[in-house]
């Protein structure tokens, strides 16, 4: 390589827009080995390493560049799992951009090592050459339930059955995974190939997953540890329940949260035309929201057929999804209406939408969250015919846990109070982390937070 | 797994199940719900509990054959299993939570329309056990269609029978039967009505009409059943409720009926199409509105 070919990295190979946007396969295709090589070698391996602080579950990312560098993915597989037990998802879903990637020295004056794409190559090949991470060496004879087979509760139940615990996840919905399962569409993270492969990895450790167990009411926390033999509780249980507007029409017929229909097309498989869950088959649909999750259900329904506008009431800077994301949505042909706020959706006689009443926006005055406030503008009103709305707005938790658990707390926006540095919350025993402790954000916070949860209750249950 | 010790069939297209199910069977209470799926290819099927047995560790569930997947699960038999059966979901009955003192002194009407009775008996059953005699009326198309005539006698303390045609018990629907027993003077504190959306409506309408406050079951459009997709909302007194997790009961006389029963149409074509496609098979050529 040439001095100028170091500052560019190594471009993946994706599927090619306009045959993607009719199939659910992956769009990243991913690097191959001499790719990956390649890239490797533009690491120029720090000293302090600035990559190592941008990952919430803290890789030895130069150690693990160094073996791709060298050709021993094995053991570049075996440096990563030892802190991270979805590897696999990670290199697929996290945000390096603003993470490991984002603090790369590289990254100054060129591109950054693409760190995420070299993370994925190397658990796809520890995948597809049968490798699975080192278990636990001496059993600690102690039971731990992990609740929520998502990120967090994955990480934390993969750290504890590592360190010798006995540990049991209870999963609520029919299958493991979370949020990789029912919300991240197969065309960002494969189910069979990616997803259920890691959960097996993870089983491989010793953790049982029992599916079907809605914490809160299928059984308690308190019965759990009093009834079952439970030492400590780990709570993964995640975002809850979808935010709507508050607009007039909301319940019309062909109105969803994104959690319903990214459910329906993911867990329930309805994208696909033998599945028994069935799903709209929209013509027209306006997504409402400028998050990943957004993103995902605009994604799904251009997929199924539809034209797809994103609708968002700030302008594109704004737009809290990651920048690869919007640029695939873009250039799968989403149409992104920025700077417009519904304010009605329409629908006939029979209930079904016809319809959505916007609003036009513009920037003003920066409010708390250090972005500009959008303020509408006075007689810009319009109307976008449709068939079908998606309300993307995040999620407020889900009450079913802290409702039936004396002596934890909430905080005022509901979310389960619980310390960041080891997941402690105030019922002693019980740590939680991730989506249900923080509000909805991304799969490498809740890993990093199942992660400090499980320091926390191993340190705890030595104690004891 | 959860095995299938127990299948009759009550009536033409309605089924009763009795399912292992530890976890369900210890926690349950009146007024709750399970999620059932048939095998890994199976939709998720929300389902009234109709009994449960908690020693043995079973729940019972009654199914009425209403889509593609309904009928599917007909073909489980005894010693089968369902793949997954969830719960138990939802808020139990609010007369659950009433102390006893309270409970003794009311006067409580049930009204349940045809499959509406299997959540209906274990409210009654319940109640029964607690002391409480509550007067019920089942209402069914035809004699023949009646389900559960034998346990809600046993359970029931005035039991009242009425077909739509008139073929046994009393003739008409279930609200001519609720103005009847008021015109012979019976008084009620409280109603709990349960079955098609459109006699709830009109069981509502009568009693806010009749001053007596009135309780409904709703089974709308469900996913998951634990509040993450909202495809279950309903507006009660103005305000958008999830059905799974602040209900399944509400107050009838706040329940907007109208858009509930607009919303349970959803996806009527889309389980037109399923339907077709499991009865026509390979033959299937056309007439679903989607070839």
């Amino acid at each position: 390589m040439d001095v100028m070919d170091v500052l560019t990295k190594i471009p993946v190979r994706e599927q090619d827009a306009k045959e993607r946007a009719a199939n659910f396969e992956e769009v990243c295709l991913g690097y191959n080995q001499e790719e990956a090589q390649n890239e490797a070698t533009r690491c120029i391996n720090c000293k302090n390493a600035q990559c190592i602080k941008g990952c919430p579950v803290a890789i030895d990312i130069p150690a693990f560049i160094q073996k791709v560098k060298e050709g021993d993915m094995a053991e570049a597989y075996q440096i990563i799992s030892k802190a991270s037990a979805l590897p696999a998802v990670c290199g697929r879903v996290c945000p390096q951009e603003t993470q490991c990637e984002g603090k790369c020295i590289r990254g100054i004056k060129g591109d950054p090592i693409s760190i995420g794409k070299l993370e994925r190559f190397v658990a796809d090949w520890a995948r597809e050459n049968g490798i699975k991470p080192a278990g636990a060496v001496e059993k600690k004879g102690k039971k731990v339930a992990v609740i929520g087979s998502g990120p967090a509760g994955l990480t934390c139940a993969g750290d504890l059955a590592k360190m010798g615990y006995e540990v049991t996840i209870f999963e609520a919905l029919h299958e493991p995974g979370g949020v990789l399962v029912y919300g991240i569409p197969e065309f960002r993270l494969p189910k069979k190939a990616v997803v259920a492969e890691e959960i097996e990895n993870v089983k491989a450790l010793g953790v049982k997953i029992e599916t079907n167990v809605v914490v809160g009411k299928s059984v308690t926390i308190d019965e759990l540890i009093q009834e079952e033999g439970f030492e400590a509780v780990f709570i993964g249980s995640g975002a809850g329940l979808p935010k709507f507007m508050g607009i007039p029409g909301e319940n019309s017929n062909g109105v969803f949260s994104a959690n319903e229909y990214l459910t329906r097309s993911n867990l329930m498989k309805a994208f696909d035309e033998s599945s028994n869950t069935p799903i709209m088959h929209s013509k027209k649909v306006a997504v409402v929201g400028g998050g990943n999750v957004a993103m995902d259900a605009a994604r799904t329904a251009l997929r199924l057929g539809a034209e797809v506008h994103i609708v968002y009431r700030r302008s594109e800077e704004e737009l809290p999804a990651r920048v690869e994301e919007v640029h695939h949505a873009k250039e799968e042909g989403i149409i992104f209406d920025l700077l417009t706020n519904p304010t009605e959706i329409l629908a006939d006689e029979k209930g079904w939408v016809t319809g959505m009443k916007c609003i036009r926006m513009e920037l003003g005055e920066p409010d708390a969250s250090g972005r500009r406030r959008p303020v509408e503008i006075p007689g810009s009103e319009f109307t976008m015919e449709l068939d079908t709305v998606i309300m993307s707005l995040g999620t407020s938790p889900n009450p079913l846990i802290s409702s039936t658990t004396e002596g934890l707390e909430t905080n005022k926006w509901k979310c389960i109070v619980a310390e960041e540095s080891n997941g402690q919350t105030t019922k002693e025993g019980v740590y939680a982390g991730g989506d249900a402790v923080t509000g909805a954000a991304t799969v490498i916070l809740a890993m990093g937070a199942g992660k400090a949860a499980a320091k926390g209750i191993d340190e705890y249950l030595c104690g004891k | 797994m959860y095995r299938i010790l127990k299948k009759s069939e009550l009536t033409t297209n309605i089924y009763l199940m009795d399912v292992e199910a530890k976890r369900v069977a210890k926690a349950c209470q009146p007024g709750q719900f399970v999620i059932v799926r048939m095998d890994a290819e199976g939709e998720r099927i929300p389902l009234t509990i109709c009994d449960y047995d908690r020693e043995k560790g079973t729940v019972t569930i009654v199914f009425q054959c209403v889509g593609a997947e309904t009928h599917r699960m007909v073909s489980l038999e005894e010693g089968d299993a369902f793949h997954d059966f969830v719960g138990p979901l939802g808020c139990p009955s609010e007369l659950v939570k009433e102390p006893e003192e309270e409970l003794k002194k009311k006067r409580i009407l049930f009204v349940a329309g045809g499959v509406g009775a299997a959540p209906v008996y274990p409210q009654v059953k319940w109640l029964h056990e607690q002391g409480v005699a509550a007067d019920v009326i089942v209402g069914s198309k035809t004699k023949d269609l009646l389900i559960l005539e034998k346990e809600m006698t046993a359970v029931a303390g005035n039991l009242y029978i009425t077909t739509d045609d008139g073929s046994y018990g009393r003739s008409g629907m279930v609200t001519q039967t609720i103005k009847d027993l008021v015109a012979e003077g019976k008084e009620y504190d409280v109603c709990i009505a349960i079955g098609p959306m459109i006699m709830m409506k009109f069981v509502c309408l009568l009693t806010k009409d009749l001053n007596i406050p009135t309780v409904v079951s709703l089974n709308p459009i469900m996913v998951d059943g634990t509040g993450m997709c909202g495809a279950c909302r309903v507006t009660v007194g103005g305000k958008v409720k999830f059905a799974c997790v602040d209900g399944p009961e509400f107050d009838g006389h706040e329940v907007n009926f109208d858009e509930a029963m607009r919303r349970q149409t959803l996806y009527k074509t889309e389980e037109g199409r399923a339907m077709l496609r499991l009865q026509e098979g390979d033959t299937h050529h056309g007439g679903c509105g989607n070839c």
